[in-house]
């Protein structure tokens, strides 16, 4: 069987093609809002967020609810919330605040795990959250469609505010002399990002969700010099790198997060040196 | 007529005081100077007054005419905004957030605003480059741009001709106050004496003081 039947085969099973769908969807709304969170500097928070949301998810499984999304979701966007509208200048920095929690959710979500879950498959169950698993292939149709809501709103809020997220984004301070509800906004953005990091749990795992909301913003920024251009085009690229790892991913048996991650970086370095050749 | 009035005010952050005791009275059509050294808490007191820092002491009381929606504030450019990647139009057009809102988009009007105040500064022609390859002069001019498409009755600057050649710098003054002879009423920190001198209707010098609240 040649490489085309093969593929042709694989995408005749709907799994394969929610898979697609869903994986296409996060990794847009996750290069939407990452360019403002790498501009503002707060590229770490998706590291924060998601291990935090691990801890979350470690506590649901051990309270066996059967829909830990009811745990998970809220936590995280509480931590989000208070992340990115904290004062700049309170006494525990925020970097140093981020990864505080960031770790302390990592390690003390693994020892609950350990504790008191039956051990049968832990360090499975655990990688597959933090790496990301075929769970990602194994979705209902029911998570198919709250993905392609959310996606959906998060995007079109993105496109009927996005002057007001490029003037937050640019000069917060400008912004509210100028009449934005900044505080709204800010707040807004953070549901958003916590929603989008918990729906990209399932896709790429804990660990890896950064590399979605980073990689695609950086690698514009090395050839783009507007705000309009680097969102278009991180948002294109990191549909592109998606498609790539999901299919990668299916043909050859390779973890889809990692899959769709390493595309990310190899878009980087191709990026990274076409802006070289071109400022030179 | 008083648009603002600060009435025994201290400001500073934290727990130290840089000045106490402030009373200012800013009417409509001022040309306000805000003078002195370094670390007398010029900024700081632009900064309380746009209320970004809370007072320690003392009120600032708003006149009811003043649309508080409608001043244009010039910050000193920071290190972020050096590598943001925005082009000129972009920047100058956010000055017009205010008129959005709730539309989702700008207007022909606010389009036309920003490049008439493009035109204006002279920067109409670099509008689509981007903001970090500009000058640090170019730059203080797009964010003067987008401050006066923001500004309809007040106009608040921090330094606005710090980093200029001489030949801008009297530009920017002549620009600014053909402004204030149009009825706005600015607000300006300066090192610059000899420009208070000449155009200041009211001064404010701000001395060095040391004490804690």
């Amino acid at each position: 069987m040649n490489l085309i039947e093969t593929i042709k085969l694989y995408f005749s099973y709907p799994f394969v093609i929610y898979a697609l769908i869903t994986g296409v969807l996060i990794s847009l709304c996750a290069s939407l809002f990452g360019v403002s969170l790498v501009l503002k500097r707060f590229s770490y928070i998706g590291d924060g967020l998601s291990h935090s949301a691990f801890g979350a998810l470690a506590i649901a499984s051990v309270l066996r609810i059967s829909n830990s999304m009811l745990i998970v979701m809220p936590v995280t966007v509480l931590l989000a919330v208070l992340i990115l509208c904290a004062k700049e200048n309170s006494k525990i920095k925020g970097d140093a605040a981020v990864s505080m929690i960031s770790v302390g959710a990592l390690a003390l979500g693994y020892l609950i795990m350990n504790i008191f879950s039956p051990p049968s498959n832990l360090s499975g169950d655990v990688c597959s959250t933090l790496f990301g698993s075929t769970l990602i292939l194994t979705l209902q149709p029911s998570e198919v469609i709250m993905s392609v809501v959310m996606s959906v709103i998060v995007v079109l809020f993105f496109i009927f505010a996005y002057n007001r997220i490029f003037a937050v984004t640019f000069d917060e301070e400008f912004a509210a002399v100028s009449g934005t509800n900044v505080k709204l906004y800010k707040i807004i953005i953070s549901i958003f990002i916590a929603i989008i990091i918990v729906l990209a749990m399932n896709l790429v795992g804990s660990l890896l969700i950064s590399a979605l909301i980073i990689f695609p913003t950086v690698s514009a920024l090395q050839l783009f010099k507007s705000f309009k251009t680097v969102t278009i085009f991180s948002c294109g690229l990191s549909v592109l790198c998606a498609v790539i790892g999901i299919f990668i991913a299916v043909v050859a048996g390779t973890p889809v997060g990692p899959t769709i991650v390493a595309a990310d970086i190899l878009a980087f370095g191709v990026c990274k040196v076409i802006g070289v050749i071109y400022n030179s | 007529m008083t648009l603002i009035e600060c009435d025994n005010l201290t400001i500073g952050y934290g727990s130290t005081a840089v000045q106490t005791g402030l009373n200012i009275k800013i009417d409509k059509g001022d040309y306000y100077f805000i003078v002195g050294e370094n670390g007398t808490g010029k900024s700081t007191l632009m900064r309380t007054i746009l209320g970004f820092e809370k007072p320690l002491g003392g009120t600032i009381t708003f006149s009811s005419e003043l649309n508080k929606n409608a001043i244009g504030y010039l910050p000193q450019t920071n290190t972020a905004m050096k590598d943001f990647p925005a082009t000129v139009e972009e920047i100058v057009l956010s000055g017009r957030q205010g008129h959005l809102g709730w539309m989702p988009f700008y207007s022909k009007a606010d389009k036309k605003a920003a490049e008439d105040n493009m035109a204006r500064l002279d920067i109409l022609s670099m509008r689509h480059k981007s903001f970090c390859e500009l000058s640090g002069g170019q730059q203080q001019r797009v964010l003067l741009a987008r401050a006066l498409c923001a500004a309809q009755s007040m106009l608040l600057m921090d330094e606005p001709v710090k980093g200029f050649d001489p030949k801008i710098t009297q530009q920017m003054y002549d620009d600014i106050e053909s402004l204030h002879r149009s009825g706005m009423t600015v607000i300006m920190i300066s090192h610059d004496l000899a420009a208070a001198h000449r155009y200041a209707t009211k001064t404010l010098q701000l001395k060095r003081e040391r004490r804690t609240v």
